[in-house]
Order: C-alpha cells, then sequence, then structure tokens
C-alpha cells in the first residue's frame, strides 16, 4: 500500500509559549521545533501498516526549508522518502489541503495519514478539508484501524463524544490520527544515519500552480487571562470549609 | 448580511445542549453584522430535536430527514449542510466545536472553499469588518483572526458563550430535501461510555483523576467524591492512556474543554495540555503530593497531600456538612 503522511513541524508542545510583546507573533527563540505529537503517530501507524502489507510511506510537509530537520526525523523513524514543498509559515488550512491534494495525485497514494491537530494552531481542518477536495471519504480521530482483507476497505474507530465509534471507509480515504492509535517508536541511530541519504525532494510551492491566498488570516497574538491561582489550604477540614463559606460553591 | 445557519448537534434523536451556545455565538454575528439565525436538524425521525430547536430563539428550524441520516456521517452530514447553505444563500454556519463539529465542519470548508475559524470564543467589529477571536498554542495564545470569503464558518467553543435559554415561543420548523452522498463510508458500531453522572461539559462540578490515583479500581474514590457532589468525572491523558478511564473523559487542549464552577483535580500534575482544557473553571482544586506540581499554579484551593488520605477525609466532611 502507498501510503501518503504530512507532517507539521511544531514548537515542543511542553514548553509554554509566550506571545510577543507587540502581538505579531510567538516568541519562538529557543524553542524547539518538533514533529507534531499527532503526526508522529500518523509516521507510526504508516510504518506498521508497511510492515504488515508491505508498500511505500512518503512524508510530505508544506513549510519553510527548516522544516527538513523535522522531516529527517520522520525519514529516521522507518519512512521511504520526503516531499517538501517549500512554502511559507503562514498557509491558513484550505491552502495546505489544496497543496497536499496536488501531491496525493502526483503520488497517487492509496491512503493519506495525518494528525488530527496541529498543536500549535490548534485547527483540527486539514485532513477533513482534504479528504473533501480529494472527493474521498475522511475518519477523523483514528484509535484503531482495521483492513479488510482485500485492502479495499479499512473499519476506522474513532474516539468520539461519548465514547467510541467505528465506520467504514473505502479507500482510498484520508484517516486522521488520536492519541490512543499507538505509541510512536523513537528513531535508531541507524535509522538517523539512513535518513540522511533518503530522497527528499523539495518542490517550490509556485510549481503547483495552486491558490494559497490567504483566507483564514491570524492578525494579531494576545496573552490569556491569566489565573490568581497559587492558593493553599492547610487540610481537608480547611479546604471544605473555604470551599463552602468562602468559595461558595458546596 | 445573509442569514445565518446553526447546525444542532443530537445523539440519536437527543438534542445536546452544546447547540445552546453555538445558538448564542450566531445570534453574537447576527448582532454585529445583520441576518436572521435560523437552525438545522439533520437525521431520521428527529421531529423531536427540531421541536427543542424551535423554542431556542431562532427564526425557523430546517429539518431535513431521510434513512440515510439516521446515523451521523461526516460525509452526509457536510454534504447535506452544503446543499442547504447553496439553496438557501446562508453567509454564515455555526456548529459546535464538539468532535460532531469538529469532524463534519472542516469537510463543509473544503466542499464550499469556504473559511472556517474553528474553536472560536468571541467575536467583534473592527470598523467594518469582522474579527474573531480563537484558542492557539493549547490556549497559550489567543489569536485575532480574519476570515475572507463566503459563507464564514464557524465552530464555537461551548464554554465561551452563554447558553441560549431553551423552551421559549415556538419557530416555524420547515422540511428541506437534502441529498445523503456517502462517499464510499458506512456506520458500524458504537461502544457507548454508559455513565448515570451528568456530563462532562455540562456538569456544575468536575472531579478529574489522573496520573496519581495509580489504578483503575481506584476511581472508585473518586465516584465516592463525585456521588458527594453530583459531579461528573475527568481524567488527565495520563489516567486514559494507561486504561484507567475512557477516552470520553479526557479534558485538555485535544479532549474536552470544560468551565465548570468547581474543578476538583486529584494527583494530576498539571501538564500545558491539560490546563488548556479546564483553566476556565471558576474555583479550581488541587490535590498533589508532589507540591511543585504546576497545577497548583492554577488552583485556587491547593492542598499538598496524599489523596488517598485527603479524599476519604473530603468524603466524611461533605457527609457531614450535608447532615448538619
Amino acid at each position: 500500500m502507498k501510503i501518503l503522511v504530512a507532517i507539521k513541524p511544531v514548537p515542543n508542545p511542553d514548553e509554554k509559549v509566550k506571545v510577543k510583546g507587540d502581538g505579531s507573533g510567538i516568541v519562538l527563540d529557543n524553542i524547539k521545533m518538533v514533529v507534531n505529537p499527532f503526526c508522529e503517530i500518523a509516521v507510526e501507524e504508516a510504518l506498521r501498516i508497511r510492515e504488515k502489507l508491505s508498500g511505500e510511506v512518503v512524508v510530505v510537509t508544506v513549510g519553510p526549508k527548516e522544516s527538513e530537520q523535522q522531516v529527517r526525523t520522520a525519514l529516521a523513524m522507518g519512512a521511504d522518502r520526503a516531499v517538501l514543498v517549500e512554502a511559507g509559515r503562514d498557509l491558513d488550512s484550505l491552502a495546505v489541503a489544496k497543496v497536499l491534494a496536488k501531491v496525493v495525485a502526483d503520488e497517487q497514494a492509496e491512503l493519506v495519514l495525518m494528525g488530527k491537530q496541529s498543536v500549535d494552531d490548534d485547527n483540527n481542518q486539514v485532513g477533513q478539508i482534504l479528504a473533501a477536495v480529494l472527493g474521498w471519504p475522511q475518519a477523523t480521530f483514528a484509535s484503531k484501524i482495521e483492513f479488510a482483507a482485500d485492502n479495499k476497505k479499512a473499519n476506522v474507530t474513532r474516539e468520539v463524544d461519548g465514547g467510541l465509534e467505528t465506520i467504514e471507509v473505502a479507500l482510498p480515504a484520508v484517516v486522521t490520527t488520536d492519541l490512543r492509535l499507538n505509541e510512536p517508536r523513537y528513531a535508531s541511530l541507524p535509522g538517523i544515519m539512513k535518513a540522511k541519504k533518503k530522497e527528499l525532494k523539495v518542490v517550490p510551492l509556485a510549481s503547483l500552480g495552486v491558490d494559497t491566498a490567504p483566507r483564514v488570516k491570524v492578525l494579531s497574538y494576545a496573552a490569556p487571562k491569566q489565573r490568581a491561582g497559587g492558593g493553599r489550604v492547610a487540610d481537608v477540614a480547611e479546604l471544605v470549609s473555604k470551599l463552602k463559606n468562602e468559595a461558595k460553591v458546596l | 448580511m445573509a442569514d445565518i445557519l446553526v447546525v444542532v448537534e443530537h445523539h440519536e434523536g437527543v438534542f445536546k445542549k452544546n447547540t445552546l451556545s453555538v445558538v448564542s455565538a450566531a445570534k453574537a454575528l447576527a448582532g454585529l453584522t445583520g441576518g436572521e439565525v435560523d437552525a438545522l436538524v439533520l437525521g431520521d425521525g428527529v421531529g423531536a430535536v427540531a421541536d427543542v430547536a424551535a423554542g431556542t430563539g431562532v427564526r425557523k428550524v430546517l429539518l431535513g430527514e431521510g434513512a440515510a441520516f439516521s446515523k451521523y456521517l461526516a460525509v452526509t452530514t457536510a454534504g447535506a449542510v452544503a446543499q442547504v447553505v447553496k439553496a438557501k444563500g446562508y453567509g454564515a454556519v455555526f456548529a459546535p466545536a464538539s468532535t460532531f463539529g469538529k469532524d463534519f465542519m472542516p469537510r463543509l470548508s473544503g466542499l464550499l472553499d469556504a473559511p472556517l475559524a474553528s474553536d472560536i470564543v468571541g467575536l467583534e467589529k473592527a470598523g467594518e469588518a469582522l474579527r474573531v477571536k480563537r484558542p492557539m498554542y493549547a490556549g497559550n495564545a489567543i489569536g485575532t483572526v480574519e476570515l475572507a470569503g463566503s459563507p464564514l464558518l464557524f465552530t464555537v467553543r461551548q464554554t465561551a458563550f452563554d447558553p441560549a435559554a431553551m423552551g421559549g415561543a415556538k419557530a416555524p420548523v420547515e422540511k428541506v430535501s437534502v441529498t445523503a452522498e456517502a462517499v464510499g463510508t458506512a456506520f458500524v458500531s458504537r461502544q457507548e461510555t454508559k455513565s448515570e453522572r451528568p456530563e462532562l461539559t455540562e456538569a456544575r462540578v468536575i472531579v478529574s483523576a489522573g496520573r496519581g490515583i495509580k489504578a483503575q479500581e481506584n476511581f472508585k474514590l473518586v465516584e465516592e467524591l463525585s456521588d458527594q457532589l453530583n459531579a461528573a468525572i475527568g481524567a488527565s491523558r495520563a489516567a486514559v492512556d494507561a486504561g484507567w478511564a475512557p477516552n470520553d473523559w479526557q479534558v485538555g487542549q485535544t479532549g474536552k474543554i470544560v468551565a465548570p464552577e468547581l474543578y476538583i483535580a486529584l494527583g494530576i500534575s498539571g501538564a500545558i495540555q491539560h490546563l488548556a482544557g479546564m483553566k476556565d473553571s471558576k474555583v479550581i482544586v488541587a490535590i498533589n503530593k508532589d507540591e511543585e506540581a504546576p497545577i497548583f499554579q492554577v488552583a485556587d484551593y491547593g492542598l499538598v497531600a496524599d489523596l488517598f488520605k485527603a479524599v476519604p477525609e473530603m468524603i466524611a466532611e461533605l457527609k457531614k456538612l450535608k447532615s448538619a
């Protein structure tokens, strides 16, 4: 099976980001860029499917040249080759999905896997838009993917409000990954060495002829309201008394 | 401007209250740009849902029914909403930022080539231009966003808009004809997380547990405390990943966003991703034996203690209060 995995570099999600003083952006100095955690899960799933069904795993990203570093991480995990569509960081979801649709068509992918959400913009959009643009089925928030015997269909279990839901999708399809799908492997040292030699094709955005004019534009950023936390109580008796008499929530 | 459509969420014919906040957000837009707010109910035999929606202050309810809509699917829902939007010329579409809205609304965006702002927490005008506020980076930044194109699409963070009142004067219900486009997709099964407790997103009190709870059987303690408070139960990612709690309980950036009157965090360290889902709660209590845990920075009442000692004490104190 030929699987395309779309990934996105994001600032390390374990570090709390700050808004720039003038509201023009996020302070990214000294914050390490990593593969978005949900995208890592997508890469891992693609590798597991390849291990079972054979085929090829192609990683694709849309972004600046520096994204090569995170693409190499995915290659070091075991992906076969990569495509980097060189573009600015500020493309919106519609633009990214349209660019990906071109790459999917070029590559003749049978399955597209991607994270359900990038933890920087928190949009949760690109996979679903891509499925619509391609006219493909979609299965979002996947926690389990099982292929039919003929590999023409898949049952995807989804994490939804209220529990779990399973749907059947005909392939080709777009599947977006949730947390419980798998635990991504670490890149091994030999994997990292091999990744340096794997094919990474850089494609200029302009060569794809996609309209990427912004439809959703972030004009400015502000810091959220800060909570005045940090209050302490000595014991349970004081806690319950304060909840009743001070906070009046009991 | 053109009229505004709210896509009503329901589960198997039961109206979901998150739609009430969506109606409020849609009305906020109507207040800024003009236009009337209508609701759309899709399903099979869901007249009762349309009836509830009709009492939320909308102009009218559109009811699209058919056997193919008996089980929710993103493909059929997005397709049907697109048909209604095109036929009636709506200028904006709203849905809740639940797993329902997050699933089909981006697909609608792709079908209509229309801009979508996810998880919005505010709408305002700058001169003639519309501006939308939405949290980004796990809530550590609030972006001001501008949309270009039509229709404008929004998913709404339930906690950011006061729910519209229910049970008002009944708006008319109008049947609309919609075609289901299954696009190679079929519903297979659903595994419901059963609970007699209030829903996480609607509860006044939430008791949440994390890694510190150590085992699935210890959730019994969480349940006993919740019983005393008529609380919903939540969990951190660590507790869900460990298999101690169902996915449906996860509170955080990519799980449920909650803002109850009282949020009690038991054995939760307070990772950025968890805080993103609960830091707008009115009162936050944290019980954790690690006094350095970041959860204490957002807690109004922090108690450094072993939860296995503190929680039984708290249950006893609450029982005393009740009998007093």
